[in-house]
């Protein structure tokens, strides 16, 4: 065993691979060049479509023990992951590790395929069952959480290395150009499978709507995809993406909205050039509408809106709030419109939004970025990943990421979730590192992080409840009582990258 | 008070609970509850804080809880305690 800077436990190697214990966010630097794949050529007679996956499989040349990829655009209405793995055993491979950009409740449909040897692994995080039977010791395959960021950086320094990546397009033409604008299975942003695209062995797009060569608009473009495979349904539109995303209404939500909106004009960043990020949450949408009437009334013209976009962020750009929106994925059907149609709404890869070892992510360019936590610790450490029973359920995401890059990261939570206190002595795993995480807003009161002294003053100036965190943790306590930590054994089922490839924590198995 | 009938009170909401009352010649305490592994002993000093307020001394108690806080299991289990304890 051994301990990284936060003190958190960490195997000496998992899974075969020796772990690089956390530091700091940013001082580890990359010690390797970019990874390549062979060149190909295909000449005027080639034909890239095949009749189907099976046929896509066998052409990509798959063995056993190899490595495979899809991205979760389509998130809870994929049917493409399962249908993949479903040939594969047809075909009788084995020990096939998975690198999506993330697992979905849908693909507990994998189960078996793990039980039965098909699937040995997960090179990303998982959402669901999956992470809950791994979890309880109910299944044996190692899983490695990564943050969209660090995904991407896996992928590029060839730590992963994809043999194929099979790309779900929403529209494709017969030769591989591809987006997420259009088609029944319209996702927008196809931004996770830009990556794969560049640097998977084999690419092959699986279409649902073939549309005749040269497709009028692509994400993705020909040369760098092998084959195109037509197929009935790439997943269920409904689960695809939602209908709406809408503000919450929850009175205490809505306080720690307004708080959050005060701290941000209390942080001089609101004016002219504002970059903005929030997730598609009830709290994170309020905070938006907040901010966007303060951009309103004060006539600010921001620079850019990112991340997962929202209905409300295209609002935003549509009314001149913001000069572009960045947009790695799409969280609603306005966001999905709007990117087909705005000039301003860009669509960017993982590599460009968020990872850490590239010549500059969009993340370092954000003034403020809106965030949640499952729990946070009093030294600001955030969790996401595990729930309040220590099963590994939640993916990553970009949390890490935004966090590390934004001048100002906020965590917006209720002080209390189902009698659990938001704020621990130690959270149970550690995602984003708190010296990452500038303040903390629940509806009791904010806590700033000791580095940010002036904002605190400011705040205080400003008459907002600002407390000292550990002073904030006893007045939720005394409230909900003391919790009792959870009991774990030490196997160690996953890890917990940061994005830079150090590990910030393990996830052990429960105690039943 | 002695529950002398069947009796319930609460809701499966999330941060509530929810009380089943029997009647049983011993005092049987049984709790389930979402944040079981963390508060499982706060809420139990809680139920015989009341019963024994009430003088309670035997009964069946089920509790399910959703994540109530101290006030909302005081409230649901004297609610619970005036019903299974009514006269016939």
């Amino acid at each position: 065993m051994v301990r990284n800077s936060l003190g958190r436990e960490l195997p000496e190697s998992f899974n075969g691979r020796q772990v690089v214990p956390y530091q700091d966010p940013y001082s580890l630097q990359p010690d390797c060049n970019q990874a390549t794949r062979p060149l190909r050529r295909i000449n005027p007679d080639q034909e890239k479509v095949l009749p189907n996956l099976r046929e896509a499989i066998i052409a990509a040349g798959l063995k056993d023990g190899m490595c495979i990829a899809t991205h979760h655009h389509l998130r809870n209405g994929d049917a493409l992951l399962g249908a993949v793995v479903r040939e594969l055993d047809a075909l009788g491979l084995r020990d096939i590790t998975i690198a999506s950009s993330s697992i979905h409740p849908v693909h507990a449909e994998l189960i078996p395929y793990i039980e039965k040897g098909v699937i040995s692994g997960f090179e990303c995080g998982v959402n669901g069952p999956i992470g809950e039977m791994v979890s309880r010791g109910e299944l044996n395959c190692p899983i490695i959480v990564r943050t969209h960021g660090g995904r991407a950086r896996a992928v590029m320094s060839g730590q992963v290395q994809i043999d194929a990546a099979f790309i779900a397009a929403p529209s494709c033409d017969s030769y591989g150009n591809m987006t997420g604008a259009f088609g029944p299975s319209a996702c927008g942003s196809l931004g996770y499978a830009h990556t794969d695209a560049r640097y998977a062995k084999k690419v092959i797009a699986v279409t649902d709507n073939l549309v005749p060569y040269p497709a009028r608009s692509f994400a993705i473009q020909q040369t760098l995809v092998d084959y195109v495979v037509p197929v009935e349904s790439l997943g269920d539109p409904s689960k695809i993406v939602s209908t709406t995303t809408r503000i919450t209404r929850d009175p205490v939500g809505l306080q720690i909205a307004k708080y959050a909106a005060q701290v941000i004009e209390t942080s001089g960043l609101l004016q002219d050039g504002f970059s903005f990020q929030t997730g598609s949450g009830g709290i994170s949408l309020a905070v938006a509408d907040q901010v966007r009437q303060k951009m309103q009334a004060g006539n600010i013209k921001g620079s850019f809106g990112c991340g997962g976009i929202t209905g409300y962020f295209v609002d935003m750009l549509e009314e001149g709030l913001f000069q572009t929106l960045f947009d790695v994925q799409c969280f609603d059907l306005k966001a999905v419109e709007s990117i087909g149609k705005n000039a301003g709404h860009q669509e960017i890869s993982a590599d460009m939004y968020a990872n850490p070892f590239n010549a500059g992510a969009v993340v370092n360019q954000l003034d403020c970025v809106i965030l949640g936590a499952t729990e946070v610790d009093v030294n600001f450490n955030v969790n996401v990943n595990t729930e309040s029973n220590g099963l590994l359920l939640h993916n990553t995401g970009g949390h890490s990421d935004t966090a590390a890059g934004a001048k100002l990261s906020i965590i917006t939570a209720p002080s209390i979730r189902g009698r659990l206190p938001i704020v621990r002595d130690e959270v149970t795993t550690v995602t984003t590192p708190g010296a990452t995480i500038d303040v903390i807003i629940t509806e009791r009161g904010i806590a700033v992080n000791e580095q940010h002294a002036d904002l605190k003053q400011e705040l205080q100036k400003r008459k907002l409840p600002v407390k000292d965190i550990r002073e904030l943790q006893q007045e939720i306590y005394s409230v909900t009582g003391k919790p009792r930590p959870l009991e774990f054994t030490d196997d160690v089922v996953a890890l917990i990258e940061y994005r830079d490839g150090s590990i910030i924590d393990a996830v052990r198995k429960i105690k039943t | 008070m002695k529950i002398t009938k069947s009796a319930q009170s609460g809701t499966m909401q999330s941060s509530d609970l929810m009380i089943f009352l029997e009647p049983a010649d011993e005092l049987i305490i049984e709790i389930e509850s979402t944040v079981k592994q963390q508060f499982e002993h706060l809420i139990r000093a809680k139920v015989e804080e009341v019963l024994t307020q009430h003088q309670v001394s035997c009964g069946e108690i089920r509790i399910n809880d959703r994540g109530a806080l101290d006030y909302a299991i005081v409230a649901r289990l004297e609610a619970g305690l005036k019903r299974a304890c009514e006269k016939e």
